[in-house]
């Protein structure tokens, strides 16, 4: 008699069933699709959407599918060439109105949808688009926080009446320490009062002293804990930037994603104007520190029309009310180099930080403007394509608002405080401000793109292989191990499923090695069942009776099954944390393949063969 | 049905010389063509460009190529892909020019030969990328060989073993490499990831004949090592050669059914995995045999103090 404990069955089977469920979505396809949205992100309705359809059905390009889904439109077509004809027919009229951009939309029904399961989006070498790769100048990061440093220490050593012989930066080794702020004292008697001077400045640097022939020089190293978390910032930075930049395209499902220490990958399907979203997304300067003209008055100068001089007119968008700005820029988004909501004695506030130089600009505005007003004014760029004289032309429009306009306090520099603000202010003012600008400077390393035809090729490419490749190892498996291999063929399908639903569970983007990476793991589940088989037959041919044949079999292959696997999934994780882009979607497949075909064919295998012969008490032939 | 309808007794280990002879020739003639001819190496390492565009008429190749020269590409690489309408183009890296500029000015030159020219799919790599892939490469590979040594020393107690399976893991990405220095087949990332891929293949073999060797000592530990090794191959023998023809039935229809995006990276697979069979033979027991292992190795003699103490 052959047993397996009743919890199993029944944890196999709903492991199956939710499996089937969560992996149901993948096999409605995806149908070529249009978005529509507007740019200031405000929600399309349902008029504006019936003008659409009705403008389409004028032109007559033939749609199959309408609808509004978080506030953008959705047009499906039949094929990529009515998408096509629409996106330019689209693009002609509503150019002011919407972004749009070019879409896949899953076929989901909509039961399913409202369960909130999904399919598993598709890699741009699957549905076509645009990636680029960014580099971020790490480095010049760094450099900027440590000029800030040396620039307080000069401060708080002036003002302790301490003399110097030189502050530096010390960026990379050779015989002093890298990263660094080196300050030479004029007299040795100064050294105690002049660490305890730098105490504030300089905290969290570590401060080593060194007597040399040329005087007392005090080290004020950056600890590697704090270099790691400015590149991070950096890095997390750029992203949240680029991120909202990104956002502006339109882009149904874009990824902006970390690569390796100091890349950022984006990824942008449906795009296929390069330099249109490369131009969007490098752009820097987003932000500006302007002074508010207090000669004039706005509200004047709005009715009438008539601007100052050397003025420009904008409207706050938190007040509503207009504002006088000079058009002289005091510090621009680049110099900004952090911006976090923090406490004052007035409440919530928002702390900033820039970089030296636009600091010393500050020092000299605010010395000479206390009392008056300061404005931060965001500057957003999009692209506007019109049709002139038959030709697809792209123009830039830039957008100017007023997000804060605060009074200047006091004299400061490169650090201040923004305050009088509720909290929920605080914290919108401080992503906008830290949005609206890149910390650090980034360059295109690379860039591909993939047509939306050669995309679908693609899909089809990997469809096939992977369906003829299955049917050949079912087939195989079949008339080799009869029986036991039409076992085998179940649980290798229900392993493809497994898989499937875990990779939509994860909403891991599907790339053709990632097909590649679920063809090989049928390769991989196959491998256990033959060696559970293998033994079963061997245990056999020793005259063991079938079913502790069965039993020995299971037994005896787990170890090798085990083992292997581990040894072959090690490979996998290795190539899952090193590697980047179609390397780690190679990986995560694998390693997960060898995780659901362990259990497939351990529990799987084992619960429909004992389902099978386990109950039979006159069992004489195996069919293997 | 059944490739060996009884056990096999083929004396696997006897031969072992002449194995290590063919596996140091083939080893010496890859490594001699890998330090030759050298990878055909693609743009994610190099840098460059490569595009794919199809035209509405058939193309004209030298058309394409005079007016990539008039825009300074002359090295251009230009042929047909699939149909005359439908070309690939490869440039060399120009690490003078930026990404943007690159992309227009392939473009241009595009546009120049046919107005109607529409891309299919355009990389371009700057020249900052590859040497950084190297290294990441490098140091996947070097932690793979690090774990996996562990792993099994700590599972069968002995490197011997581990020491068989490292060396047999070795070569197999040298041969592969070796096939691809020798056809010149263009070398991406995508057969980096395969030729990974192949370790943990290779290692599979390894290791089921080697769990195959653990229980035969263990139930035998007076045979001959040399005895117990040919046991364990030979009884393993059909299970591997199933498993070949499965993994080989998949990655054959990636082969030839996955289009080329996919092509080096499915040839990398398979002669990955035909040198995997021949190396788990013949590579990685013999090695351990050569390194002197015996049933001690792997099952030590458990000296019963712990016991005495009991009452």
């Amino acid at each position: 008699m052959l047993e397996y404990a009743r919890w199993k069955y029944v944890l196999i089977a709903v492991l199956l069933a939710v499996a089937m469920l969560f992996a149901l979505p993948n096999v409605f396809g995806n149908a070529p699709a249009l978005q529509l949205a507007h740019a200031d992100h405000t929600p399309v309705t349902s008029a504006e959407a019936d003008s659409v359809a009705a403008y389409l059905r004028a032109r007559h390009i033939p749609y199959q599918g309408f609808y509004v889904q978080n506030g953008r439109l959705l047009v499906q077509f039949a094929d990529v060439t009515d998408q096509l004809r629409a996106h330019d027919a689209i693009d002609a009229k509503y150019q002011n109105a919407y972004i749009s951009a070019l879409a896949l939309m899953p076929l989901t029904p909509a039961w399913l949808r409202n369960l909130g399961l999904k399919p598993m989006p598709l890699g741009l070498d699957l549905q076509g688009g645009l990636n680029l790769l960014y580099q971020v100048d790490i480095k010049s990061a760094v450099s900027e926080l440590l000029q800030t440093y040396s620039q307080d220490a000069g401060r708080a050593l002036a003002e302790a009446g301490i003399r110097t012989g030189g502050i530096s930066v010390v960026m990379t080794g050779g015989s002093a320490v890298p990263n660094a702020v080196r300050i030479v004292l004029a007299h040795k008697a100064d050294t105690t009062a002049a660490k305890r001077a730098l105490s504030r400045p300089l905290q969290g640097l570590t401060i080593t002293t060194r007597d040399t022939s040329a005087g007392v020089i005090l080290q004020a190293v950056m600890p590697q804990a704090q270099l790691r978390q400015r590149e991070n910032y950096v890095i997390e930075q750029s992203i949240t930037t680029l991120r909202n930049r990104v956002n502006q395209l339109g882009v149904s499902e874009p990824i902006v994603q970390r690569q390796g220490n100091d890349r950022i990958d984006v990824q942008l399907p449906g795009i296929q104007n390069p330099a249109e979203a490369a131009n969007l997304l490098g752009q820097v300067a987003t932000l500006q520190f302007r002074l508010n003209d207090m000669q004039h008055n706005p509200l004047e100068a709005e009715q009438t029309g008539n601007v100052p001089l050397g003025d420009q007119l904008f409207t706050d968008t938190s007040s509503g009310f207009p504002v006088l700005l000079k058009r002289q820029v005091i510090a621009t988004g680049d110099e900004l180099t952090d911006a976090t909501v923090g406490e004052s004695t007035q409440g919530p506030a928002v702390n900033i930080t820039l970089d030296s130089r636009a600091g010393e600009n500050m020092l000299r505005t605010t010395k000479a403007n206390v009392g008056k007003q300061m404005g931060v004014v965001l500057i957003t760029k999009h692209s506007v394509s019109s049709v002139v004289n038959g030709k697809k032309v792209i123009r830039y429009v830039t957008k100017e608002k007023v997000i804060n306009d605060a009074t200047i306090q006091g004299v400061f520099s490169d650090r201040f405080q923004i305050t009088g603000l509720t909290l929920g202010d605080a914290q919108d003012l401080a992503i906008l401000l830290r949005s609206g600008s890149l910390p650090a400077p980034i360059a295109l390393v690379g860039e591909q793109i993939i047509g939306p035809s050669l995309g679908r090729q693609n899909i089809k490419w990997g469809i096939t292989a992977l369906v003829i490749g299955m049917l050949g190892v079912l087939a195989f498996m079949a008339i080799y191990y009869k029986v036991f291999g039409l076992v085998a063929d179940l649980v290798l399908i229900a392993n493809v499923v497994l898989l499937a639903a875990l990779l939509s569970m994860m909403h891991a983007s599907l790339s053709l090695p990632g097909i590649a990476g679920i063809i090989l793991t049928v390769g991989i589940a196959v491998d256990a069942n033959v060696l559970i088989y293998e033994r079963i037959r061997e245990e056999l041919r020793k005259g063991v009776s079938p079913q502790a044949a069965i039993r020995a079999g299971f037994e005896k292959a787990f170890s090798a099954i085990l083992d292997s696997n581990i040894t072959t999934g090690i490979a996998g994780l290795v190539l899952w944390i090193f590697g980047t882009g179609a390397i780690r979607g190679f990986a995560v497949v694998l390693v997960l393949g060898i995780v659901t075909s362990m259990f497939t064919s351990l529990m799987g295998s084992r619960a429909l063969v004992t389902l099978m012969y386990g109950g039979r008490k006159k069992l004489v032939k195996l069919h293997i | 049905m059944e490739f060996f309808s009884h056990q096999t007794n083929y004396p696997f280990m006897a031969t072992r010389k002449v194995w290590y002879g063919l596996s140091i020739v083939l080893m010496v003639a890859s490594l001699t063509l890998l330090f030759t001819r050298g990878l055909n190496f693609a743009i994610d390492f190099t840098g460059g460009v490569s595009a794919q565009a199809s035209f509405p008429v058939a193309a004209n190749l030298s058309a394409v190529r005079a007016q990539l020269a008039a825009a300074g590409f002359h090295d251009a690489v230009v042929e047909y892909v699939g149909s005359s309408r439908q070309i690939a183009v490869r440039l060399p890296p120009e690490p003078a020019l930026k990404v943007e500029q690159l992309r227009a000015r392939v473009d241009a030159a595009l546009k120049a030969v046919n107005p109607r020219v529409s891309g299919l799919s355009l990389s371009v790599v700057g020249p900052q990328v590859g040497s950084q892939l190297e290294t990441s490469a490098m140091w996947a590979l070097a932690g793979t060989l690090a774990l996996i040594f562990m792993y099994i020393a700590w599972r069968f107690h002995t490197w011997r073993l581990s020491l068989g399976a490292i060396l047999a893991v070795i070569h197999d990405p040298i041969l592969v490499l070796g096939f691809f220095a020798a056809t010149q087949m263009s070398f991406n990332l995508n057969v980096v990831a395969a030729v990974l891929a192949v370790i943990g293949y290779s290692l599979n073999d390894t290791v089921v004949v080697f769990d195959r060797i653990r229980e035969r000592f263990e139930g035998n530990r007076r045979l001959a090592p040399q005895v117990v090794l040919d046991q364990a191959i030979n009884q393993t023998l059909s299970r591997t050669i199933m498993t070949k023809v499965v993994t080989s039935i998949v990655v054959v229809a990636l082969l030839v059914l996955g289009g080329p995006v996919l092509r080096g990276f499915s040839a990398a697979l398979l002669i990955g995995i035909l040198a995997g069979t021949y190396s788990s033979i013949y590579i990685s027991s013999s090695i351990a045999l050569q390194c002197g292992l015996t049933a001690e190795h792997l099952f030590p003699t458990v000296r019963k103090t712990a016991a005495d103490h009991l009452p």
